[in-house]
C-alpha cells in the first residue's frame, strides 16, 4: 500500500489514463479474428517507462527542455529553499535542478501542467527581479531572493498580484524536497537508514523507543 | 526441456498450460514433478528475477527519481510489465457503466505473481459457504476442511511467516506450518495498542516472505512422500531459497529468493525435470476443438515472429490471469455460439474485485524518534482480520473486511513528502530541513480489502468494435457497485479514523462514495468462470475442470465463485495444486 497518506493517490495519479491511453490504443475492428493487420513489433526496444532494463544504465528518454537560463535560476531558488548545513548538502549538489528539468520535459499529463506552472513561474520570477533589483534572480545575493520569496511562500498571506508566483513556489518547493531527499546521499541526515541487508532475525523497535511511547505491553 | 528460446515447440505435450503465474506456475510444476509433459504458453516476456530484479537501486538511479508514472503506476522499480494499460492490446468499459473497470495485466514470465503484497490469508469456514449464512451470492462446491490440507501444503512449499490467533473465520495453520513473524515496527504497534482499546485485533500478517531458511531437509518429504525425484529437485530448491535479508520493497521481485514468485518458486523445480518447456510472447486466440467435444490444443500468435501456430496435448488448462481466460473461452469456437464451456452462460460473468480505502494521517508521536531501519520484510508485519463477522445484523453490508497498515521509515521517494505541505506551508530553508527531518517517518496509514458480492451488473464481455494488434478481439467491462460495498467502504473509513484518533492523530475520513477506489484498482479480479456443484449454474467442478469440455480446466482467479476479503492468490496457488493432483487421477483413470 501507498502509506504515505499526503502522497498523490492511485487514484489522482492516475486520472485520464483510461481516457487518455485507452483512447489511443484502441484501434478499430482493422482485421477480423485471426487475420492480424501489420503493427510494429513488440519488443523494438525496451522503452524506458515501460519495460525498463535494470541491467543497463537508465537514459531519460526525453528531450530536456529547460534552458540554461532557466536551469540557473532553478538552481539558485532550489538552493535557496535547500540550502546547505552542517549535516546535509545543498539542493543543487544532489541534482535537485536536474531533476526539475526531468520532471517538467517529462512527456506525461501531469508533467505538461508542471511544464507551464514551473516555467511560467521561472519567467514570473525573473520579472519580480528585474521589477525590484534590475537582475535575474539567480544574480541576487540570498538577502534580496529571499525579500521575493517571502512574498510567494505562503508564510504570510499572499496579495493578489503575487499569486502567480505563490502557485509556483508552493509546486516548485514540493519539486524541490522531493528531488532532493529522493538523493541517497540526503538520506543520513534525514534519518532514513534503511536499504542494507541484516543477517538474523528483523530486529524491531528500539527499546528506549518502546519505553517512551509506552508501547511495553503490545511488544 | 528449456524456455524455448528457439521457440520450436513439440508436436504433442500431455498438458498445455497457458498462463505462468500462481495457477499456471503451480499446475506446471506439480504435473512436470509426477513426469507429465507440459508446454507453458505465456503472452509476456522471459523474466529472470535473480538476474533483473533493482534489489538495492536507489531513486536518483532511475529516470524522475523513480516517481510513479501512467506507465508505471507502483514506481520505476516495480517488477511489473504491463499494467493497467498495455501497449497495442486495449479493453473497453461499456456504456452505461459506473465508473470505469480498469484491467491490470502482467506480460511477463510470471505474471503477477512478480508484483504483489505477499499477503497469504486462508479463506475461512464461512467464506466457502457465504450463500448458507447470508443469502447473497453463491456457496462454494467444496468447504474448509476440503481445502485446508492443501492451504497447508502450499504455505509449506511458498514459505509464510504469520501466526495463528484463533480468530472466527480466519484459520489457523497447523502446528509448525507458518515461519515466525518479523517484529513489528513503532507504527504498527502504535496501532496495536489504539486497536486494543477499540476492540480491533492487530496481529502478525501473513506474507509469503521467508523469515528464516527454509526446512530443506524434511519438508519435500512432507509435501511429496513417494516421490523420491520430486524429493531431491524441491530440496535443493528450497536450500538454494535465502531468508529475507530485511531490505528492499517486495513489489520489485526479489533476486534471493526469499519471497514467493511463480519465477523463482515455482517454475525453476518445474524447469529442472526436463519435463517442461515454456514458450514466451505467445498470445492465446483461442482453445482448438475436436469433432468429438474435447479440447485438441490451443492457437496462439507469436508475438515475436507474428506467426499463428497450433499446439496440441491431451489436456489444456487456461491459467491466465481472470478476465484473460474468460477471453479466451469466449473468443474460442464451440456449438454454442456464447463461446467455449459456457452451457451455463456464466463466462464473464460475476465479475468481483475488493473493496479498497484508505486514510493515512500524521501521528505526532512518531515525530523526531531516533532514526530506525524500517525496511523489514518489503511489506506489513502486522493487519487486522475481519473481527466483527457475528456482527453482521448491526452493519447494514453483508461482507468482511482486513486492514493492512504502514508507513514510518520508509525509502524516501520524490513523492514521499507531501505532508510538508500541511505541516510546514511556506517555510524555507535551513528550517525547512529541520522540519523534514522532524516529520519524516511520522506518516502512518490503513488500507482496507473487503469482499464484494458478484452482482448481475459486474461482467466482461466481448467487445464487437474492438480487436488488439493481433486482431483478437478485446474485452468490454461493465460495473456497479451495490449498496454492501459503499456502505463497507464507509465503515473503512470510520475504523481507520477511529485507529488514527487513537494513534494521537487527526483523521479526515471520506464518505463510503468517495473513498472507495475504482473498480480493478485492487487487483483482485476474480469470478469469471465460477466453479460450482451444478453445470447449469457453473463453468467448472469443484477441480476447475469445465462441465462442458472434459479435458479442459481453468486454473486462476476466474473460477472463485465468491471474493472473501482475504487475497485470491494464496488460493489460487491451492485449488492448482489440489486440481492438479485430481487431473492426473483422472488421467490415470482414463478420464481424461
Amino acid at each position: 500500500m501507498n502509506s504515505d497518506p499526503y502522497s498523490i493517490s492511485r487514484r489522482h495519479a492516475l486520472k485520464g489514463l483510461l481516457t487518455g491511453a485507452a483512447g489511443v490504443a484502441a484501434a478499430p475492428a482493422i482485421a477480423a479474428p485471426n487475420q492480424t493487420e501489420p503493427a510494429p513489433p513488440v519488443h523494438p526496444s525496451r522503452f524506458v517507462f515501460h519495460d525498463p532494463d535494470f541491467m543497463q544504465p537508465l537514459k531519460f528518454p526525453w528531450e530536456k527542455l529547460l534552458t540554461t537560463e532557466e536551469l540557473a535560476t532553478t538552481q539558485a531558488l532550489a538552493d535557496l529553499i535547500l540550502p546547505k548545513d552542517e549535516t546535509s548538502p545543498a539542493a543543487s549538489e544532489v541534482g535537485v535542478p536536474e531533476f526539475i528539468n526531468e520532471w517538467v520535459s517529462a512527456d506525461y499529463p501531469a508533467h505538461q501542467e508542471d511544464r507551464e506552472t514551473i516555467r511560467g513561474g521561472l519567467g514570473w520570477l525573473n520579472t519580480e527581479s528585474f521589477k525590484r533589483f534590475s537582475q535575474r534572480f539567480e544574480e541576487l545575493g540570498v538577502e534580496q531572493q529571499s525579500q521575493i520569496a517571502d512574498d510567494i511562500c505562503g508564510a504570510a498571506k499572499v496579495s493578489p498580484e503575487h499569486h502567480v508566483g505563490a502557485v509556483f513556489f508552493k509546486r516548485f518547493r514540493q519539486l524541490c524536497v522531493g528531488g532532493y531527499y529522493s538523493h541517497s546521499q540526503t538520506w543520513k541526515s534525514l534519518g532514513y537508514v534503511g536499504n542494507i541487508s541484516i543477517g538474523g532475525p528483523y530486529p524491531g523497535v528500539l527499546p528506549e523507543v518502546i519505553e517512551k511511547l509506552g508501547l511495553q505491553d503490545v511488544v | 526441456m528449456p524456455v524455448l528460446t528457439e521457440r520450436k515447440t513439440q508436436p504433442q505435450y500431455d498438458v498445455i498450460v497457458v498462463g505462468s503465474g500462481a495457477g499456471g506456475g503451480m499446475a506446471a510444476m506439480i504435473l512436470a514433478l509426477n513426469g507429465v509433459k507440459v508446454l507453458m504458453i505465456e503472452a509476456g516476456r522471459n523474466y529472470e528475477p535473480v538476474k533483473e530484479t533493482p534489489m538495492f537501486n536507489t531513486p536518483e538511479m532511475a529516470p524522475l527519481r523513480g516517481a510513479a508514472t501512467p506507465d508505471r503506476p507502483f514506481g520505476f522499480y516495480d517488477s511489473n510489465i504491463g499494467g493497467w494499460q498495455v501497449p497495442g492490446e486495449p479493453y473497453t468499459n461499456k456504456q452505461g457503466t459506473e465508473g470505469d473497470f480498469w484491467w491490470w495485466r502482467a506480460r511477463m514470465l510470471g505474471g503477477r505473481t512478480n508484483h504483489w503484497g505477499r499477503i497469504s490469508l486462508r479463506f475461512g469456514e464461512f467464506d466457502f459457504k457465504p450463500k448458507s449464512r447470508d443469502g447473497l451470492g453463491v456457496d462454494w462446491p467444496m468447504n474448509y476442511a476440503d481445502m485446508a490440507p492443501w492451504y497447508d501444503r502450499v504455505e509449506q512449499l511458498i514459505g509464510v511467516y504469520g501466526e495463528n490467533d484463533g480468530i472466527a473465520n480466519a484459520p489457523n495453520s497447523s502446528p509448525g506450518v507458518l515461519m515466525p513473524p518479523p517484529k513489528p515496527r513503532v507504527g504498527e504497534l502504535l496501532a496495536k495498542k489504539a486497536g486494543r482499546k477499540l476492540g480491533v485485533p492487530v496481529v502478525a500478517a501473513h506474507r509469503a516472505v521467508l523469515s528464516q531458511p527454509m526446512d530443506w531437509k524434511n519438508l519435500p518429504k512432507v509435501l511429496f512422500p513417494n516421490n523420491p525425484k520430486a524429493q531431491e529437485i524441491i530440496g535443493k530448491d528450497m536450500m538454494s531459497r535465502a531468508a529475507c535479508f530485511w531490505a528492499t520493497n517486495c513489489i520489485r521481485g526479489c533476486s534471493i529468493r526469499a519471497n514467493f514468485q511463480s519465477t523463482t518458486v515455482l517454475l525453476p523445480p518445474a524447469l529442472a525435470t526436463g519435463n517442461l518447456d515454456i514458450i514466451t510472447d505467445a498470445m492465446v486466440r483461442e482453445v482448438v476443438m475436436g469433432a468429438d467435444g474435447k479440447a485438441t490444443g490451443v492457437h496462439y500468435i507469436d508475438k515475436v515472429t507474428r506467426r499463428d501456430a497450433v499446439v496440441k496435448a491431451r489436456v489444456v488448462i487456461l491459467a491466465a490471469s481472470t478476465c484473460e481466460t474468460s477471453r479466451i473461452l469466449l473468443n474460442s469456437k464451440s456449438r454454442d455460439k456464447a463461446g467455449l464451456a459456457n452451457s451455463s452462460g456464466q463466462v464473464g460473468r460475476n465479475l468481483m474485485d475488493s473493496v479498497g480505502t484508505r486514510l493515512g494521517a500524521h501521528i505526532p508521536a512518531m515525530e523526531d524518534l531516533p532514526p530506525m531501519n524500517e525496511d523489514g520484510a518489503g511489506g506489513l508485519h502486522t493487519y487486522v482480520p475481519w473481527w466483527l463477522v457475528n456482527e453482521h445484523s448491526k452493519l447494514g453490508f453483508a461482507r468482511g473486511y482486513h486492514i493492512e497498515m504502514g508507513g514510518g521509515r520508509q525509502m524516501p521517494e520524490a513523492k514521499s513528502f507531501g505532508y510538508l505541505d500541511a505541516t510546514s506551508p511556506g517555510v524555507y530553508g535551513r528550517k525547512l530541513k529541520e522540519e523534514a527531518r522532524r516529520y519524516y517517518g511520522a506518516q502512518f496509514g490503513f488500507s482496507g480489502r473487503g469482499e464484494m458480492i458478484p452482482n448481475k451488473d459486474c461482467y466482461s464481455e466481448l467487445d464487437p468494435n474492438v480487436v488488439d494488434q493481433w486482431g483478437i478481439p478485446v474485452l468490454r467491462f461493465h460495473w456497479k457497485w451495490s449498496d454492501h460495498e459503499i456502505k463497507q467502504a464507509e465503515h473503512m473509513q470510520q475504523t481507520f479514523a477511529a485507529m488514527i484518533e487513537g494513534m494521537g492523530g487527526k483523521a479526515k475520513p471520506l464518505s463510503g462514495a468517495d473513498a472507495i477506489q475504482r473498480p480493478g484498482e485492487i487487483i483482485h479480479e476474480v469470478g469469471t468462470a465460477r466453479m460450482g456443484d451444478k453445470a447449469a449454474e457453473s463453468v467448472t467442478n469443484q477441480y476447475c475442470q469445465t462441465w462442458d469440455v472434459k479435458n479442459l480446466f481453468l486454473m486462476d482467479g476466474s473460477v472463485l465463485p465468491s471474493n472473501p476479503d482475504k487475497n485470491p492468490t494464496l488460493t489460487i496457488l491451492a485449488l492448482a495444486w489440489r486440481s492438479s493432483e485430481w487431473l492426473m487421477e483422472e488421467m490415470k483413470r482414463g478420464n481424461v
